[in-house]
């Protein structure tokens, strides 16, 4: 009997590089426990949404290996999707559709039945605040919306890991509260949250355990408390600050 | 195949959300069947009803001058008209611009004496070759050219038709002055009229049978050439709405999303296939639902579809399938909306072109022959053609189908081959 996993991801001397372009990941190793809300910061061109697309499946590791709950992750494995979502910072829907008629595709994408998804839909729509809406076009709603349909459809099937870039851009205080303490409450259900994000002070709030990467490196990994103890910063964006540097970035 | 039920709902609500699309793919092509037979049909009924106006300037004061404009007459072509007084060409052009003719004809002076002339020498010419005594043979310069002006909109082919028949009136008159030449050195008195009539006039019918199989005769008319071959236009230019459906997919980030999910893509092609080939069909059931019951308000003929019901819908089918592949290969290989839209419409052009569409393939010339064969429009034209035109069946387009197939399973496998290349199955 196959050992169950303590771990959401295992990312074990990994290397990628995209075509033509030098290393962007050369002997990475990253762990992240399961049931944890790990936020994961970097400046632009860093390779945070890179290291989510190899951890989702999208791209694929030239080296290492990277499991997810224990499976490998790989486009041949189509059938571990299952357990994750994926929440993208674009608004990966069909803006033609209603709230209803999205949930509707993407849970049969998921694999789920159709009164599951019935169900599902009926509880998502509600818990988001979107029930009224439920039936009209998606391109007529506002950001905050948009971002919540976004979500909806990424947790549909219940997954036991999601990803989450950046979900809450540029949505409004409500709305972001809304999301936030949705977020808290999948967790406590036992969701293991993968957040990006350059929200630093919404991050604080909701990750307890975090990792700081720019050039393709983890710089720090760790216990959010216990690394502004190490290394004497006040704040995670302070702490950002200092590791990664005050110049800009041009992520071409 | 509840997956793909949803994503079959998914892209249908899509489709009906999209009123321009639909506009697009329905009310246009209507439009475009309806103006290019009504202007067929109008060209037909100029030669054959309304005839081409012509305008004649005879500078000859003898005859043959006359018997010519007599017989042009009773070609039955043409609506002639004479003008007098005509000096330059300019002036000749301007006569057709004010009587709205397509046609200027200017009979040369001295026309008669020349055709006289001409008409001796050859019946000189005969007599002594009988080996009877004619009169003395002069050597007869040619007879001064017809000059004809025309309308540069008059296709070359309604102008080699009017040749033809101007060439049967010069004939005639010049055969008429050799006959009474000849029948006058003979019997030294003019040839009766009733014998010289008896002689020209060529009362031999000719009757046109369009050839058919299962012996059913339908007209071929403007109708039943035109609707067929637009309605493949129409279905083939499903590439502007599915090439750019998918394209517009694969752009997108719902795409990424799709990606992730424990579903393979080529669910999502699959319904879109099935989506589309039902708009083809449909597409196909409307223009020839308007040219059946539409088309004679227009004062237009009325489509006479084929009697063999399954084999129209088969042609049908095959047709739409090849067009949806068609679009799913251009959309799989472009990268933005404008690739596919561009590269589409203009490939359904040239392959609608090459295919027959626009000039019938068997008055290409032979390269040009073969080529067409590798237009999918091609197969799908001679299927619908030996259909609606020579009221075949079912085994009457099977070796249409038969490479239309091919052609549509080598499109689907560069689909799945380029999907391959881009990592996207």
């Amino acid at each position: 009997m196959a050992s169950i996993s303590p771990l959401a991801i295992d990312i074990q001397h990994m290397g990628f590089h995209y075509p033509g372009n030098r290393d962007m990941f050369s002997d990475l190793n990253l762990q992240i426990t399961k049931g944890a809300r790990f936020g994961l910061f970097g400046p632009n061109g860093a390779g945070k949404t890179t290291l989510i697309s190899l951890m989702t499946g999208l791209l694929s590791a030239d080296q290492g290996n990277i499991k997810l709950l224990g499976r490998e992750v790989g486009r041949q494995n189509k059938s571990m999707n299952r357990l994750f979502g994926f929440v993208p910072q674009d608004f990966s829907f069909y803006q033609e559709l209603s709230p209803a008629e999205n949930l509707e595709f993407f849970g049969a994408w998921c694999g789920l039945d159709k009164q599951t998804i019935k169900t599902r839909t009926g509880e998502l729509l509600r818990i988001l605040g979107l029930e009224e809406v439920r039936d009209r076009q998606v391109q007529k709603f506002s950001g905050g919306m948009k971002r919540r349909v976004n979500l909806a459809i990424g947790v549909i099937h219940n997954p036991s890991v999601l990803f989450l870039d950046e979900p809450t851009v540029g949505v409004d205080v409500q709305t972001r509260h809304a999301i936030i303490s949705y977020l808290m409450e999948l967790n406590k259900n036992g969701t293991t949250l993968i957040y990006t994000s350059h929200q630093l002070i919404e991050a604080e709030r909701l990750c307890e355990d975090v990792a700081l990467i720019d050039n393709g490196k983890i710089m720090a990994h760790g216990d959010l408390d216990s690394l502004l103890a190490e290394y004497k910063e006040e704040s995670l964006e302070h702490l950002f600050l200092r590791l990664t540097g005050k110049d800009y970035r041009n992520d071409v | 195949m509840f997956k793909l039920s949803a994503t079959i709902r998914k892209d249908m609500r899509i489709l009906l959300r999209d009123k321009v699309g639909i506009a697009l793919m329905f009310i246009m092509p209507v439009i475009l069947v309806l103006v290019v037979t009504s202007i067929q049909s109008s060209t037909f009924q100029l030669i054959n009803k309304n005839k081409l106006p012509v305008l004649i300037y005879n500078r000859d004061t003898g005859q043959a001058g006359r018997q010519l404009i007599t017989t042009i007459n009773k070609i039955g072509l043409f609506k002639v008209s004479e003008i007098k007084n005509v000096q330059t060409e300019q002036a000749m052009v301007d006569a057709m611009h004010r009587h709205d003719a397509m046609l200027g004809v200017v009979i040369p002076a001295n026309f008669s004496v020349k055709v006289s002339a001409k008409s001796k020498s050859i019946a000189g010419k005969a007599l002594t070759s009988f080996g009877l005594q004619g009169d003395t043979v002069k050597q007869a310069g040619d007879v001064d050219p017809l000059t004809v002006y025309y309308n540069p909109v008059l296709q070359e082919s309604l102008r080699l038709s009017v040749e033809g028949g101007l060439r049967s009136a010069l004939q005639l008159v010049e055969s008429r002055e050799t006959l009474r030449s000849l029948y006058f050195s003979i019997n030294e008195r003019q040839l009766p009229e009733k014998l010289e009539n008896e002689m020209l006039n060529n009362k031999t019918a000719i009757n046109e049978i369009a050839v058919s199989k299962e012996g059913i005769h339908h007209t071929p008319n403007a109708t039943q050439h035109n609707v067929p071959a637009w309605t493949i236009f129409a279905m083939f230019f499903v590439v502007m709405s599915l090439g750019g459906s998918v394209v517009r997919e694969k752009t997108s980030g719902s795409f990424m999303r799709l990606k992730t999910l424990p579903t393979s893509f080529m669910v999502g092609l699959l319904s879109k296939q099935v989506t589309y080939l039902c708009v083809t069909i449909l597409q196909a059931a409307v223009i020839f639902s308007i040219g059946i019951w539409l088309f004679p308000f227009f004062g237009l003929a009325a489509l006479n579809l084929p009697s063999d019901f399954a084999a129209l819908a088969v042609v049908t089918i095959a047709t739409g399938w090849c067009a949806v592949s068609y679009a799913m290969c251009v959309a799989v290989f472009s990268k933005t909306h404008e690739q596919s839209n561009g590269f589409g419409a203009i490939s359904i052009v040239i392959l609608s072109s090459i295919g027959g569409l626009m000039v019938p393939s068997f008055a290409m010339q032979g390269f040009l022959r073969s080529v067409a064969n590798l237009s999918p429009m091609h197969w799908c034209l001679q299927a619908y053609y030996s259909l609606f035109l020579e009221g075949g069946g079912l085994k009457d387009v099977i070796n249409n189908i038969i490479p239309l197939v091919i052609i549509t399973l080598l499109l689907q496998a560069v689909t799945i081959l380029g999907l391959k290349a881009k990592k996207l199955i």
